[in-house]
């Protein structure tokens, strides 16, 4: 079986369905942010495979940014993480609910 | 060379600055009175220096400019001093008797809270008034009157934590602005119609007094601008309509009335228009205005002056009625009269209201040894202080002599050169002549009256304070002495043609000719008749006087009883008088009290109900269509989540379905 571009595609959908999934279900912060870094990775599979397809390498730069950002915000985020859990004691976003009506 | 004019208006403004900003720290009272003191004798001493210098100078005008204030298009507006006779005359009185009046705040005001706030003030005071009088045209001129205006308000407020002196300084400010308006829109038209008719933008009294003639005599934009400035006057100047504030500036501390609402500031309309007579003199009507409410306004105060019973009320009313004489000199075109007349009035009456302080000072301090609460200015409680108080005594009775127009005191000259103008000027009018004459009568009355309840007959102080009145401190007695000379001598230099033997001349009237003898000459104003006529007229006056000094004597000395008798038989006309013809009362049905209903409808009508309506409305109706929407802000991350999710899957379904 030749693996093709749209395998890739299809197996990158998956991923990105997984990581949404994760992020509306799960409670724990920390487990929605691997979701999160789930879904720009699956997201990051798609842009090389077509890049490879289309012989871009636009793509691949791309691919690039994605990483920075996602470890700036891995940095933001755990940092977030913890100074929140100082004050609660706890990483559960059902107890983040100060801002409402 | 008048190349350090400037000098004379910086040192009251160092002064003020100095004991504004340090006199707190100072503390000291000495220090502080004698900054303020230098400060305004140091004035004086330039003031005479150039007074001196412009005497032996051939050239009589000076200007000085010490640099730009604004340029608008071809208006070109300089801060300029103008130095000729009639501004040396102003600046002599004001920094002479100004002088004086601090060396004499120095014992008055002695123990007062806020001692160098005072001093700062009446340096202030003495700094604008330095600036309207040397302005070289009518917008530093307008300065330094808003600025007296100012020094005004602040110092009959002095005491502001009596509810009284704060409203008499509002209505002294709120009176003064309606003639401060005037003020302006007599200057505005002038300035416009010059400007754009004539191609003249100016706003320079010296350019004024040049091209002023292009104006047209007699012509209606002519009357009307004098009108307008005539209305400034009689706001300055406490003339009818406007002069209600005057009695009620009393609040203040005396050496303020002395100096402020009798000496200087009040005078300033007077010397508005001597200092643009040219334009008057163009305005034939608006001159038969100014003399007729010179009049009216001297017989006026003059018969509220019968029934007052506070010793400063008595001078207030005094005082407009001075100044209602030296309007009616400007409006007969004896500019040179008013100016003298002013100037010996700023001598008498600063003695007189100096004298009446150094009474009250001694009443006060009398009534609080004894633990008393009796008005120390009411003069029903005075009476027989001449033994007690024998310097404030002889220089009050000098002052009401020169006052009442007995000869050879100052106000005997100016007022008879007033009188004979009114009678024997092309611009007189009998009528004028004859309430000038009555108003002298009911003066020279009510000022004896005044003396005699204050220093002679029985003292009716409290058993308990009457021998603790004592004579004044030498600080406060030597001005007082000063000005009783002054008020004494001071006419010698304008000795009237006719009845002078040793052929001195009139040094007044020489000096001040080049100001005013063009103007007299060019419009044909001039005093002619006998000099039969003019000894007679002086006679008659004179008699007038006396008339008025007997009735007071016969009234006041040798029979106490009659006035209460007179008051018992005419006693709806002394209510009447007494109230002051309820003008007050008048103002406040006709123009205070609508005033305040309209502020008080705008405020609780309109603002209130209009306006906070509609802010309060739009906020309400905000508030009432998010009510609904703002349940979607939940606080629950993962509505947010579903959200963004279930938008990004419409988005892109709304671009693959396309």
């Amino acid at each position: 079986m030749i693996i093709s571009v749209h395998h890739y595609l299809v197996l990158s959908a998956i991923l990105f369905s997984l990581g949404t999934v994760g992020v509306l279900t799960r409670r724990n912060a920390i487990v929605i942010f691997m979701s999160i870094e789930l879904m720009l990775n699956a997201v990051n599979l798609s842009f090389i495979a077509l890049s490879r397809h289309l012989g871009n390498m636009d793509g691949q730069v791309f691919v690039f940014f994605v990483m920075t950002v996602a470890a700036a915000e891995a940095a933001v985020g755990l940092a977030l993480m913890i100074a929140f859990f100082r004050n609660r004691q706890s990483v559960d976003v059902d107890d983040i609910n100060l801002l409402k009506w | 060379m008048y190349d350090k004019l400037w000098l004379i208006p910086f040192f009251p403004l160092l002064g003020a600055i100095i004991n504004g900003l340090l006199g707190k720290k100072i503390k000291n009272e000495k220090v502080i009175g004698a900054i303020g003191t230098l400060a305004i004798a140091s004035s004086f001493v330039v003031s005479c220096t150039y007074f001196f210098q412009l005497l032996g100078d051939s050239e009589k005008v000076h200007q000085q400019v010490l640099g730009s204030w604004m340029t608008v298009g071809k208006l070109q507006v300089d801060w300029g001093f103008l130095f000729d006779p009639l501004s040396a005359v102003m600046l002599l009185v004001v920094t002479g008797v100004g002088s004086l009046i601090h060396l004499y705040s120095i014992g008055y005001m002695h123990g007062e809270e806020g001692f160098y706030r005072f001093f700062s003030y009446l340096n202030l005071f003495c700094f604008s008034m330095l600036m309207l009088v040397l302005g070289n045209n009518a917008l530093v001129m307008f300065v330094g009157w808003e600025g007296v205006g100012l020094c005004s308000y602040l110092l009959i407020g002095y005491y502001f934590h009596k509810k009284s002196a704060g409203d008499a300084a509002k209505k002294a400010f709120v009176v003064n602005r309606i003639g401060d308006f005037g003020f302006l829109l007599g200057l505005f038209i002038l300035f416009w119609t010059l400007g754009s008719e004539h191609g003249i933008w100016t706003v320079n009294f010296v350019e004024i007094a040049e091209h002023g003639h292009l104006l047209g005599a007699g012509s209606v934009v002519v009357t009307a601008i004098t009108l307008l400035f005539f209305l400034g006057a009689t706001g300055k100047s406490a003339q009818l309509p406007l002069y209600t504030w005057l009695p009620d500036a009393m609040e203040g501390p005396t050496p303020v009335s002395a100096l402020i609402h009798a000496a200087t500031m009040v005078t300033a309309g007077v010397y508005m228009i001597g200092r643009m007579n040219g334009l008057f003199a163009m305005a034939p009507s608006t001159m038969m205005v100014i003399a007729i409410v010179g009049a009216a306004t001297a017989l006026f105060a003059a018969s509220i002056g019968f029934a007052q019973n506070d010793i400063k009320r008595v001078l207030a009313y005094s005082t407009v009625s001075q100044l209602g004489f030296m309007f009616m000199a400007m409006g007969v075109g004896a500019f040179t009269a008013g100016i003298f007349h002013l100037m010996t009035h700023a001598f008498f009456k600063a003695c007189l209201f100096l004298g009446s302080g150094s009474v009250i000072h001694a009443m006060h301090h009398a009534l609080h040894h004894g633990h008393l609460h009796d008005d120390p200015q009411d003069m029903r409680n005075m009476g027989g202080l001449r033994k007690h108080m024998p310097i404030t005594h002889a220089t009050f009775g000098i002052s009401c002599l020169a006052i009442s127009g007995i000869p050879f005191f100052s106000g005997f000259f100016s007022k008879d050169e007033i009188l004979w103008w009114t009678f024997a000027s092309t611009r007189g009018s009998m009528f004028v002549w004859g309430a000038g004459a009555i108003a002298a009568g009911m003066t020279a009355f009510y000022m004896f009256r005044c003396l005699y309840m204050t220093f002679y007959g029985e003292q009716r102080t409290h058993a308990k304070a009457k021998d603790h009145v004592h004579e004044s401190p030498f600080v406060i007695t030597l001005p007082l002495m000063v000005l009783a000379g002054l008020a004494t001598v001071g006419g010698l230099i304008g000795i009237p043609h006719v009845i002078d033997v040793a052929h001195v001349g009139n040094k007044f009237t020489e000096f001040l000719a080049p100001v005013f003898q063009q103007t007299q000459q060019l419009h044909q104003i001039e005093a002619h008749g006998a000099a039969s006529t003019e000894i007679a007229l002086m006679v008659l006056s004179v008699l007038i006087a006396l008339v008025g000094i007997s009735a007071a004597t016969v009234m006041y000395l040798k029979k106490p009883e009659l006035p209460g008798k007179f008051t018992a038989a005419f006693k709806g006309l002394h209510q009447v008088v007494f109230n002051k013809w309820y003008v007050d009362e008048l103002y406040d049905a006709l123009f205070v009290n609508p005033t305040k209903r309209l502020g008080t409808f705008l405020w609780k009508g309109f603002d209130v109900i209009v306006v906070d309506g509609i802010v309060n409305g739009i906020g309400s109706i905000v508030n009432l269509l998010s009510r609904g929407l703002r349940y979607t802000q939940s606080g629950l991350l993962h509505n947010y989540a579903l959200t963004m999710v279930l938008g990004m899957i419409g988005i892109v379904a709304f671009y693959v379905l396309q």
